[in-house]
């Protein structure tokens, strides 16, 4: 009933030159992806360090962790830093992009935006006042989708925090696989979980995919929170 | 059988501009295809019991060079639902002219009369650089800028400035059920 691949059906591929904003999680690694199997070259990532922890914006890992993703995946990474108060992370982000523009000739920002119309729309406004297109594959996505088309393409993620009821620490360290988009249905039926997340209950970090040339291994990890917020902070190698 | 029209150049916007789309139809069970305007054949429109023609993204507006291969619009007489650039390409099939006015984000707009469903003010999601304006079509609603949703005066030709596939899913539910 429904053609599949349809937007491939002779379409003329044109290749261009692209950023991607990466935090390292499932969606900006997943929208990585899916820019690469559509011929694009993934010019550098683009990561950014809010000092913020309420960060409208941005929810990145320590710099560490996305510099070892980077390596594995064998892109340059640009790093910004920003002190998180609401204008100036996007003066920051402005400045990150008008770099990558500068240093690779991009001609476009990928973003794994899903539903947040806060952060799509601040990110549209900046490539285009910078003149480059904006890539959000992710855009609207039905979130059980999300994590199956991430298990099917062997995306190696865990669950490196959780900041809603009922998600406790056994949540921690979880691998997405079918066992826990089996849970997650369920917790979404009871509770109104956003299964992929995006809402903020769970943060995740992607440990391989089809992007990295070597899969990473957690040489540490640290586990602290509280009720049903918990953070599992992980080095690794 | 839905005709959905992509006027995407770069395949890779499907995801954003078109998936959507087709996401609210498969949810409602409802049978169509996809089809890039370059592709359109005349078997598709005489199985189409409706057209939907998606918008695409600010920095790709090379479907206004393409506004002749829109001509069927004329003779095609169910029901066309246009969004964003799909509405861009309804108004310019009757003249209209196209005007520089950039909204990006969450909006509220005003209905002036029921549209699908949806009547006075409503929130909805903005992405566009051009608006159009034709009096071939009446205003049926409208932002502080521009003109956001548009109907033709004699035909079934139905204009939204605005991506319903964001924040008004009811709207396109609306359009293929009706």
């Amino acid at each position: 009933m429904y053609p599949a691949n349809v937007y491939l059906f002779k379409d003329i591929p044109i290749l261009m030159k692209l950023a991607v904003l990466f935090s390292g999680g499932k969606d900006s690694t997943f929208a990585a992806y899916l820019a690469r199997e559509h011929e694009h070259a993934i010019s550098c990532l683009i990561a950014i360090f809010s000092e913020n922890p309420e960060s409208y914006m941005f929810h990145t890992p320590s710099i560490s962790k996305v510099k070892k993703q980077a390596e594995s995946a064998n892109i340059p990474l640009i790093i910004q830093k920003t002190k998180g108060d609401k204008e100036i992370e996007l003066k920051d982000l402005n400045f990150a992009i008008q770099k990558a523009k500068d240093k690779y000739r991009i001609d476009g920002i990928v973003t794994g935006a899903v539903e947040s119309a806060y952060q799509a729309s601040r990110i549209q406004k900046i490539c285009y006042g910078l003149d480059l297109d904006c890539f959000n594959p992710l855009w609207q996505k039905d979130q059980f989708e999300l994590l199956k088309d991430l298990i099917e393409n062997n995306f190696e993620i865990i669950i490196t925090g959780v900041y809603a009821y009922p998600l406790d620490e056994t949540w921690l360290d979880r691998a997405i696989d079918k066992t826990f988009l089996d849970d997650t249905i369920m917790l979404h039926e009871i509770y109104k979980i956003n299964p992929a997340g995006e809402g903020g209950e769970f943060e995740t970090f992607v440990l391989n995919c089809p992007l990295f040339t070597r899969a990473l291994k957690i040489s540490d990890k640290k586990i602290y929170g509280k009720k049903n917020s918990w953070t599992m902070e992980i080095e690794v190698t | 059988m839905i005709l959905l029209i992509k006027i995407c150049k770069i395949p890779f916007h499907y995801f954003e501009f078109v998936k959507p789309i087709e996401d609210v139809l498969k949810k409602l069970n409802i049978e169509f295809i996809t089809v890039h305007y370059n592709d359109l054949t005349s078997e598709m429109f005489s199985k189409a019991d409706r057209v939907i023609i998606s918008g695409t993204s600010l920095k790709d507006n090379s479907f206004l060079d393409d506004i002749y291969k829109f001509d069927w619009i004329k003779e095609f007489d169910k029901l066309v639902l246009g969004i964003c650039g799909g509405m861009h390409i309804l108004g310019l099939i009757y003249d209209g002219k196209l005007k520089e006015v950039k909204e990006i984000g969450l909006k509220t707009i005003n209905f002036n009369e029921e549209f699908f469903g949806f009547n006075g003010e409503t929130d909805v999601y903005e992405l566009h650089n051009l608006c159009v304006e034709s009096s071939e079509f009446d205003v049926i609603a409208i932002s502080e800028e521009c003109p956001q949703a548009i109907k033709h005066k004699h035909r079934l030709l139905y204009g939204v400035l605005f991506h319903p596939e964001v924040r008004n899913k009811k709207l396109i539910e609306r359009f293929v059920k009706c």
